[in-house]
């Protein structure tokens, strides 16, 4: 019995992560497919696509629209869930639970039902949807993520910090930008990163909220049914590429961290 | 400790310090009342719409029609009722897919930090390369003339004329896999706390590797199963892209498909925000359920 359980685990798990892995590394083969607009068989190895990935008409403009609104939608979205998140932990608050249900229901709720409703929304204020909708819809979805990450920083960390440099006659201010934020810092970090992918891999609330305006995840859905052109699986890949590094990076960053504070 | 005891320049400390409380929620707490919850309640209204006798397609007023929620309900209760069973599937597969590789990668790689950086790194990569895009190459590995159906007919568990692709199992395979990671992260932080000394010690009382598993590591990553349950069991209620891509026929439609062509294809704005009504609250009520049942300390 010991033995199927010593095996078991590394079977499934390494089962799993090859689940994980395939259809990523088919999108990485199929960037460098000879196919032209049919790029559902394979036709040949060319490096032409990854040469002009913007070659096939609308991937570029689709892929600069959704990198646009990510970074937009990150900012304010990071910007005022940090807010939430150190205010709801450090501070007395009147209207604390209330707080709580409309940061945690948001993320109850499918993303088929944000979309619906902030459609309503929109079309009652008889906003013309584009740009603008997309940016407040992936804010609203993205907050509550930055919100409970940040948060779950904030509450570790020891608030006697900030008293000791306010016992050595530091202004709140001060305080905070030298003491709380940088040791928050990795947690905003993460956050943003997280909320950057979310808001760049949205697809059904966009949907939703975005009339005619074309997002990287609206093109190909819109070219998955005629077959989505080899240069949409150049950006895929490179996607994921800079995620590997990104993530590499910081997983190096935290590692020597924790060298330093072991041998410190 | 009393109040009495604090002077003027301290209570006056505490005051500011509430101010500026306020100033870093409100902002938030603003954006999410304006574009959250007042939706939500425009949502409920729009549900009660009415359709005037002679009025064009897409044309509604403000009324209180309880009927829409009959209608929709009549019309779609197969398709909710699918949502929830397919999700409740791909939540169970995704946990019994992922528990293991949370294990593996959280307990047993614990000494080699270099694999399991690595693997780390290959579960959360995933998020940034395109959902859809994923969905649409799995697509495509599961079709016809595939390496996978081509193998399962050749050892005869797919009969010669059947397919993977448009069936529920393409599906129910898509959504575990598009949710797996939101199950094995939470899982996966939760048993990276996992002491190991523990089940040495419960190994040491003579408890069986069942037992042990069974009294001590789940108990104790409770709350990760938790937390990844209701990350993969929400969304997937909600999605479409999966049975939009890898099914797209009648017994694979989901309720979000649904709710998609009543809003842009027939232009039915009370229907569609009914069932759109419908499928939050059920989702609330089951989760609710959920906590209440498993959300306590002695969850198992």
């Amino acid at each position: 019995m010991k033995n199927i359980g010593r095996w078991l685990i590394p079977i499934i798990g390494g089962a799993a992560f090859i689940y994980l892995l395939v259809p990523i590394a088919y999108i990485f083969v199929f960037s460098f497919n000879d196919g032209g607009r049919a790029n559902l068989q394979w036709q040949g190895f060319t490096l032409d696509n990854w040469l002009n990935p913007c070659g096939a008409p609308a991937v570029c403009e689709s892929l600069v629209h959704s990198l646009q609104i990510g970074v937009v939608a990150t900012v304010i979205a990071t910007a005022l869930g940090t807010g939430i998140a150190i205010g709801l932990v450090r501070y007395k608050f009147r209207f604390r639970k209330l707080t709580d249900v409309l940061i945690i229901l948001p993320l109850a709720t499918p993303e088929v039902v944000l979309g619906a409703s902030l459609l309503a929304q929109f079309l009652n204020l008889g906003w013309e949807l584009g740009y603008t909708t997309i940016v407040i819809a992936h804010v609203v979805f993205c907050m509550s993520f930055v919100i409970v990450t940040v948060r779950a920083r904030v509450s570790s960390l020891d608030s006697r910090l900030e008293e000791a440099a306010a016992d050595l006659y530091a202004s709140p201010q001060a305080a905070f930008w030298k003491i709380t934020f940088p040791l928050l810092l990795p947690g905003i970090v993460a956050a943003a990163l997280l909320s950057f992918a979310m808001s760049f891999d949205d697809f059904i609330i966009t949907n939703f909220n975005s009339g005619s305006f074309q997002t990287f995840p609206k093109f190909i859905y819109v070219s998955a049914t005629r077959g989505i052109p080899p240069q949409a699986n150049v950006i895929g890949s490179a996607m994921f590429i800079v995620a590997l590094l990104v993530v590499i990076i910081g997983q190096v960053i935290s590692y020597r961290r924790k060298k330093q504070l072991e041998n410190a | 400790m009393s109040v009495e005891l604090r002077s003027k320049d301290e209570i006056r400390a505490e005051k500011r310090k509430n101010r500026t409380g306020i100033y870093l929620i409100s902002p938030g707490l603003l954006v999410l009342t304006l574009f959250f919850a007042l939706p939500v309640v425009v949502l409920l209204a729009m549900s009660l719409y009415v359709k005037p006798p002679g009025a064009e397609i897409g044309e509604f007023v403000p009324g209180f029609e309880l009927s829409n929620y009959a209608t929709v309900l009549s019309a779609y209760w197969p398709e909710l009722l699918r949502s929830f069973w397919f999700a409740l599937i791909a939540t169970v597969l995704a946990l019994l897919i992922g528990f293991p590789m949370a294990y593996l990668v959280a307990v047993r790689l614990r000494e080699r930090t270099l694999l399991q950086g690595i693997l780390l790194v290959l579960l959360i990569a995933p998020f940034f390369s395109s959902f859809i895009l994923r969905t649409q190459a799995w697509k495509q590995i599961l079709a016809d003339e595939g390496f996978i159906a081509q193998s399962l007919k050749f050892i005869a568990i797919l009969p010669p004329d059947g397919h993977l692709t448009a069936t529920p199992f393409a599906v129910v395979a898509g959504l575990t896999y598009n949710f797996l990671p939101f199950m094995v992260l939470p899982i996966y932080a939760n048993l990276g706390r996992l002491d190991t000394r523990l089940l040495e010690a419960s190994a040491d009382l003579y408890a069986s590797p069942i037992t042990s598993f069974t009294k001590v590591t789940l108990p104790l990553s409770a709350p990760g199963i938790f937390a990844g349950t209701l990350l993969t069991f929400i969304p997937a209620a909600g999605d479409y892209v999966n049975s939009a891509l890898l099914g797209n026929n009648r017994d694979t439609t989901m309720i979000g498909q649904v709710i998609d062509s009543r809003f842009f294809k027939v232009i039915d704005y009370p229907g569609a925000s009914a069932l759109s009504f419908i499928l939050m609250i059920s989702i609330l009520i089951l989760v609710t359920i959920y906590i209440r049942r498993f959300g306590t300390k002695e969850l198992m």
